[in-house]
């Protein structure tokens, strides 16, 4: 809904509608990210086990080695899984690059001149791009990519609960798996709260807010949803309570190694372990 | 050369491009991607976050136990929706707080960090935002030092005064200040030493590109001048809110007891005197001649005779400068001064460490209504 109000510069944008977008987005994506898992694909068939282990793997890799061409190689292996997965490659590729240089391309741009090292490009603004400064540009840019989109196909294949299930692989205590599980469901709710909140007060609003006055909004709205998380936690433990919850904590772990798991795992891994040792 | 005006225009577009960029980076939180970091800074600040993690986990199982279950659910859910929230502030930009000084003044650092811990950890494997390997330096960043910086800083305000004190207010805002302050220039650390520590055979920077001297000021300044503000500002604004309509969750007597239990420092007066004669007598070492047997470095090895020494040994001899190399001190003159002056200085350095570790480990004593 647009303010209506004085013609004034676009400097401040309505934060609420900011704050509106964003979490409406959040909610975009993972619905949609719970539709791809639930294809027919390579990954998805995978076990949560594996999946998870041999992704650690190759971050692990990706994250050690010292060969921009095994970082890249690497990279067109996750878009090939991607692809294998009924994951739209446009998606997968846009998804990582349309937001990676506006961050880490950004921030990393002046490294390309500043970085002490052989030069490269001259720039006709008197400035000089180093050899050094490009590479470690690449490098950069190279494993920031390749990592997001290796978790981006984890969480793309595999349903939350399962990737909960498969932590517990790592001896992670049940005790946490269980309140990240809660957790997960929980933001849904309080985004929809807060959604709520943020729209109800904006179907308000008439005119221009002050800065001041949305930042009161802001807390109070924060000030309501933390007294309600309080108390629905409340709830919530007496319906556990009700239903027999006495602090100790029982997961079903439903997981088979199939014979086919074994040898995709195998193969990942087995990549994983090159770029480690090749990169060096 | 360029012409004068040609200069005149790009170096103003150069500090407009600046200017972007301080005010941007200062609005984005502070999550860092996997890639920034090697794999041995990552594993180190996995270690390092590891203790506060044990420590929270038992605070929780201390008070709580079965009811922690949903509260840190919910709580962290509540923090990771905050995370998302825009925040205006004066001048035009919009920031996101952290939440994790709110999560500290009404929880107490320990279980804060486990519940920013447990949205971050989220925030990383489902949304993105952070790395997987970076997950151990986010939490250290983020669940560990913004709260128990903004807690302490909390706690010197509100010491005598009443619940609904302004004098909270202040300790809020300027204890979420400083912790995100503080947060930002860890952050810049661990950027800074990677060009130092993790680089090719030919110098290139493998990680985050820029030194200490580039990243701290490039964090720092930004994260000071708007994130920090934004934290400061929306923790005082909503505890401002709670003051007036649910004060029963700021209750809280907290007695951080450290060395009190132990019976203090005069029940064990005698092990000081103790140690302090053995200071005095410690010269008496010197009196020994030669080298302790096997302690032996490249210039003692020639001294005996050894016409050969292995090429590790010639390489790395010299590689760190101890400031108080063989236990003395050249510029008092004086080598048992210097012998007295080493041991003291090692008994103070012990010592701190372990009231250190004293104080995190130790329980408090509290009193707090219960949810």
């Amino acid at each position: 809904m647009q303010n209506t109000g004085s013609r004034s510069p676009k400097i401040r944008r309505n934060v609420f509608k900011r704050t509106l977008r964003g979490i409406s987005e959040t909610l975009e994506r993972s619905i949609f990210a719970e539709e791809i898992s639930s294809r027919p694909g390579l990954l998805q068939s995978l076990d949560a086990r594996m999946k998870l282990i041999a992704i650690l793997a190759l971050l692990i890799g990706v994250s050690l080695s010292h060969s921009l061409t095994i970082i890249a190689v690497v990279y067109l292996l996750a878009i090939l899984l991607a692809v294998l997965s009924a994951i739209p490659a446009d998606f997968f590729i846009k998804r990582v690059w349309l937001v990676l240089p506006f961050f880490t391309g950004l921030v990393v741009l002046p490294a390309l001149f500043i970085t002490p090292g052989p030069p490269l490009i001259r720039i006709p603004l008197g400035l000089t791009i180093t050899r050094t400064g490009l590479i470690t540009v690449l490098f950069l840019l190279l494993r920031v990519s390749t990592s997001v989109s290796l978790a981006l196909l984890l969480i793309l294949t595999t349903p939350w609960n399962s990737v909960l299930s498969a932590l517990s692989v790592m001896r992670i205590p049940d005790v946490f798996i269980l309140i990240l599980g809660m957790t997960y469901r929980y933001i849904y709710l309080l985004l929809h709260i807060a959604n709520d909140m943020f729209l109800s007060r904006q179907s308000r609003v008439v005119g221009r807010m002050s800065g001041a006055e949305e930042r009161r909004v802001i807390a109070a709205t924060t000030a309501s949803l933390l007294s309600k998380s309080l108390n629905m936690s409340s709830q919530v433990y007496l319906a556990m309570q009700s239903r027999g919850f006495r602090g100790t904590v029982v997961m079903m772990k439903p997981f088979k190694m199939q014979p086919r798991d074994w040898a995709l795992g195998g193969v990942l891994l087995s990549v994983a372990l090159i770029a480690i040792i090749i990169g060096r | 050369m360029l012409p004068a005006h040609l200069i005149g225009k790009f170096s103003k577009s150069l500090a407009l491009y600046y200017a972007v960029l301080i005010v941007w980076l200062g609005t984005t939180a502070m999550h860092i991607p996997d890639g920034y970091l090697s794999p041995i800074t990552s594993a180190i600040m996995f270690l390092l976050v590891l203790p506060f993690w044990v420590i929270g986990m038992r605070r929780i199982r201390q008070t709580m136990s079965a009811r922690s279950v949903p509260l840190i659910a919910l709580l962290a859910a509540f923090s990771f929706v905050i995370m998302m929230f825009n925040i205006p502030l004066p001048g035009g930009t919009t920031g996101h707080a952290v939440g994790a000084a709110l999560a500290a003044i009404i929880l107490g650092p320990e279980v804060a960090t486990i519940a920013v811990s447990i949205a971050l950890v989220i925030q990383a494997f489902f949304f993105g935002d952070g790395g997987i390997l970076a997950i151990g330096a986010n939490c250290f960043n983020m669940a560990v030092a913004i709260p128990y910086i903004s807690y302490a800083v909390y706690r010197l305000f509100a010491r005598g005064s009443s619940i609904g004190s302004r004098r909270r207010l202040a300790g809020a805002a300027l204890g979420g200040w400083l912790g995100v302050t503080v947060a930002a220039f860890l952050t810049a650390v661990e950027f800074g030493i990677q060009p130092l520590l993790f680089k090719a055979a030919d110098g290139t920077p493998l990680y985050a590109p820029y030194p200490l001297s580039v990243a701290i000021p490039a964090m720092v300044i930004p994260h000071a001048l708007v994130a920090s503000v934004v934290e400061g500002v929306l923790t005082a604004l909503v505890l401002a809110i709670l003051q007036r309509t649910n004060p029963a969750i700021l209750e809280t007597a907290e007695i951080p007891a450290v060395a009190g239990e132990a019976g203090g420092f005069r029940n064990l007066g005698w092990l000081w005197v103790a140690l302090a004669v053995l200071v005095v007598a410690s010269p008496l070492g010197l009196l020994a001649p030669g080298t302790a047997w096997g302690e032996w470095g490249s210039e003692e090895l020639t001294r005996i005779g050894f016409k050969f020494i292995p090429g590790g040994m010639a390489r790395l001899s010299g590689i760190w400068g101890a400031p108080l190399a063989e236990y003395d001190l050249p510029a008092l003159g004086n080598a048992n001064l210097g012998y007295v002056l080493s041991a003291v200085v090692g008994i103070l350095v012990v010592a701190v460490i372990a009231w250190l570790f004293t104080a995190l480990l130790t329980s408090r004593s509290h009193s707090r209504t219960q949810h």
